[in-house]
C-alpha cells in the first residue's frame, strides 16, 4: 500500500516540479499567415545566449552519456568473462 | 586500430578544447548574430550523422552477401553513433531555428531529412533487441535500405518542402567562417570515428563472450 | 523457370483468397474506416481541408498495405508452408517476386474501390487525368509493396512483428507516400498539373527500380538462416 502511494506522490510531485518550466516556455508563434520577416523587432528579440548554451551543453552531455554507456557494458561483458573464465578454472578443465 | 586510438584521442580532445576559442574569434553572422554560433556544431554533427550511416550501409552489405562478422560488429556500432549525432543535429536545429525563424520546427527539408533519417536508425536499433530470430539481417538489410534511400529522401523532401512558403534564410559562409567551420568537421568526423572504435570493440567482446559460453556447453 | 514460380505463386495466392475473400474484404473494410476517420477528423462546415482527399487516399492505402501485408505472411507461418516454400528447388527471387505480385494486386482491386469513394466524399476530381492517376497509384503501390514484402517476410518469425512492421517500414516509404500525395494533389488542382504529376511518377518509378533490385539482392541472404 505504501509502496503505491510513494509512486503516486512521486507522479504528483514531478508534474508539479515541472510545472513552472513548461509554464515559462516560449507562447506558440501567432496563428494565420506565416509572412517571414528578416528581423524581429526588438521587444520579440529572443536571448541568444540561453540558446547557444544549451545546444553546446547538449552536445557535449550526448557524447558523455553515450561513452559513459559504452564503458557500463563493457564493464558488464568483461565481468561476465572473468566469472566465466574463473569458474572453468575452479572446476578443473 | 588499438595503438592509434589514444594519440587520436588526445588529438580529438585537443581539437573540442581549441574550438570554441576559434568559434568565439570567429566573424558574427549579420543576420543572425550569436545564435548562428551554433552552426558549428550543428552541421558537422550532421557530417559525422551521413558518415556512420554510410559506413553502417556498407557493412551492413559485407555482413549480408559475405558474412563476415565484424561487418556485423561495425553496423550496429554505426548505427548507434549515427542516432548520437542524429540526435544532436535534431536538438541543435531547433534550438537555432527558434531564434533565427521563430518557430522549434520550421519542417525545412534537412531538418526533416535528418529526422527520417534518424527513425530509420532507431528501428534498426529496435530490430536489434526485439527483433526475434534473424533481426541481424533483417536491421543490416534495413541498415542498407536506409543508406539507398538517403537520395531519394533528399529529392522528394526537398521538392515537397518548397511547395510550402520558404521560412528560412540559409546563411552563404562569409570569410573568415570557414576556419572554425571545417575544424569542427574534422573534430566531428574525428570523434565519430573514435565511438565507432569503442562500439565495434564492445561488441567484439561481446562475441568473444558468446564463444567463451559456447565452448563451455 | 522464374516467372513461372513467380506466377505459381501468384496463382497459389489468388486462389486461396478467391475462395474465401477474408482479407480482400477486411482489408479494403479496414481502408474505408481510415478514410472514414480521417473524414471526420479533417472535413469542417462539409468542406474538406485543402489537398485532403489526396493525403487521405494515401494514408488509407498505406495503412491497409500494412495490414494486408502482415497478414498474408501470417498466413503462410499460421500452415507452415513459409518453410515449404523455401525448401522448394525455386529461385528465392521468384517466391519474393510471386508475393509481391499478390500484394500489389491486392492492393489495386482495393484502390479500384477507394478511388471513387473518395473521389465521391470530398468531392474530388480523382478522375480528371485517370491514366496519370493510374501510373501514379501503379508506382507507389509498387513500391511500397516491394520494401514491404521484404520485411513482412522477415518478420514472420517475430512476436513482435505487428509493431515492428509499420516502425521499419513507414520511415523508408516516406518518399513514396509524398510523390504519391503531391502528384494526386498536383492532378486534384482546378487545371491538373500534368508535369508535376508526371515528374513525381518519374521519381516513383526510379524508387521502384532501386527498390526491387535491392530487395531482389537481398532475399536469399535474408531468408537464409
Amino acid at each position: 500500500m505504501t509502496a503505491m502511494l510513494t509512486r503516486i506522490l512521486t507522479v504528483v510531485a514531478t508534474v508539479l516540479l515541472a510545472a513552472p518550466a513548461w509554464a515559462l516556455q516560449q507562447p506558440p508563434p501567432p496563428k494565420g499567415e506565416f509572412v517571414p520577416i528578416e528581423q524581429l523587432p526588438p521587444g520579440d528579440q529572443l536571448p541568444s545566449a540561453p540558446l547557444l548554451v544549451a545546444a553546446y551543453a547538449f552536445v557535449w552531455l550526448a557524447v558523455m552519456v553515450y561513452l559513459w554507456t559504452i564503458w557500463r557494458r563493457l564493464n558488464k561483458v568483461e565481468a561476465e568473462m572473468h566469472a566465466l573464465e574463473h569458474r572453468r578454472a575452479g572446476s578443473g578443465r | 586500430m588499438k595503438r592509434v586510438f589514444l594519440p587520436v584521442l588526445a588529438v580529438a580532445a585537443a581539437m573540442f578544447a581549441f574550438a570554441p576559442i576559434y568559434i568565439a574569434n570567429a566573424p558574427f553572422e549579420a543576420s543572425m548574430g550569436l545564435v548562428s554560433k551554433i552552426f558549428y556544431f550543428h552541421v558537422p554533427s550532421w557530417f559525422a550523422m551521413f558518415a556512420a550511416i554510410f559506413i553502417s550501409g556498407i557493412s551492413s552489405a559485407i555482413y549480408l552477401f559475405k558474412g563476415r562478422a565484424w561487418a556485423d560488429r561495425l553496423g550496429v556500432a554505426g548505427a548507434e553513433v549515427a542516432v548520437l549525432f542524429g540526435s544532436m543535429g535534431l536538438v541543435t536545429g531547433p534550438l537555432w531555428g527558434r531564434k533565427s525563424w521563430g518557430v522549434w520546427w520550421p519542417w525545412d527539408a534537412r531538418v526533416t531529412i535528418a529526422l527520417l533519417l534518424e527513425l530509420t536508425f532507431i528501428a534498426y536499433l529496435l530490430v536489434r533487441k526485439f527483433g526475434g530470430p534473424g533481426s541481424e539481417k533483417l536491421a543490416a538489410a534495413l541498415s542498407i535500405f536506409g543508406m539507398f534511400n538517403v537520395p531519394f529522401l533528399y529529392m522528394s523532401v526537398n521538392i515537397w518542402r518548397t511547395i510550402h512558403p520558404p521560412t528560412t534564410v540559409i546563411p552563404t559562409l562569409p570569410s573568415g567562417m570557414p576556419g572554425p567551420f571545417w575544424l569542427s568537421v574534422a573534430a566531428f568526423l574525428t570523434l565519430c570515428a573514435l565511438l565507432l572504435t569503442l562500439r565495434s570493440g564492445l561488441e567484439h567482446q561481446r562475441a568473444a563472450l558468446d564463444a567463451l559460453y559456447l565452448e563451455d556447453e | 523457370m522464374f516467372t513461372k514460380v513467380a506466377l505459381l505463386v501468384l496463382r497459389k495466392d489468388v486462389a486461396i483468397e478467391v475462395k474465401s475473400f477474408e482479407m480482400f474484404s477486411t482489408t479494403l473494410f479496414f481502408a474505408v474506416s481510415c478514410v472514414l476517420v480521417f473524414a471526420f477528423a479533417l472535413v469542417r462546415d462539409g468542406v474538406v481541408v485543402a489537398d485532403a482527399a489526396a493525403g487521405i487516399l494515401w494514408i488509407a492505402i498505406a495503412f491497409a498495405g500494412t495490414l494486408a501485408l502482415g497478414r498474408t505472411f501470417e498466413r503462410e507461418r499460421y500452415a507452415e508452408t513459409l518453410r515449404a516454400l523455401l525448401l522448394a528447388p525455386a529461385p528465392r527471387a521468384a517466391i519474393y517476386v510471386g508475393k509481391l505480385l499478390g500484394i500489389v494486386l491486392l492492393l489495386a482491386v482495393g484502390e479500384a474501390i477507394l478511388v471513387p469513394l473518395v473521389a465521391l466524399l470530398f468531392s474530388a476530381a480523382l478522375f480528371a487525368r485517370p491514366l496519370l492517376l493510374g501510373g501514379l497509384l501503379l508506382a507507389g503501390t509498387v513500391g511500397f509493396g516491394a520494401v514491404g514484402t521484404l520485411f513482412a517476410a522477415m518478420l514472420v518469425r517475430s512476436r513482435t512483428r505487428d509493431v515492428m512492421l509499420p516502425i521499419l517500414l513507414y520511415p523508408i516509404t516516406v518518399p513514396v507516400i509524398i510523390a504519391g500525395v503531391r502528384g494526386t494533389a498536383a492532378l486534384l488542382e482546378a487545371a491538373p498539373d500534368e508535369p508535376t504529376a508526371l515528374m513525381w511518377i518519374g521519381l516513383l518509378t526510379a524508387f521502384d527500380v532501386v527498390f526491387v533490385t535491392l530487395a531482389l539482392w537481398t532475399f536469399e541472404p535474408l531468408m537464409t538462416e
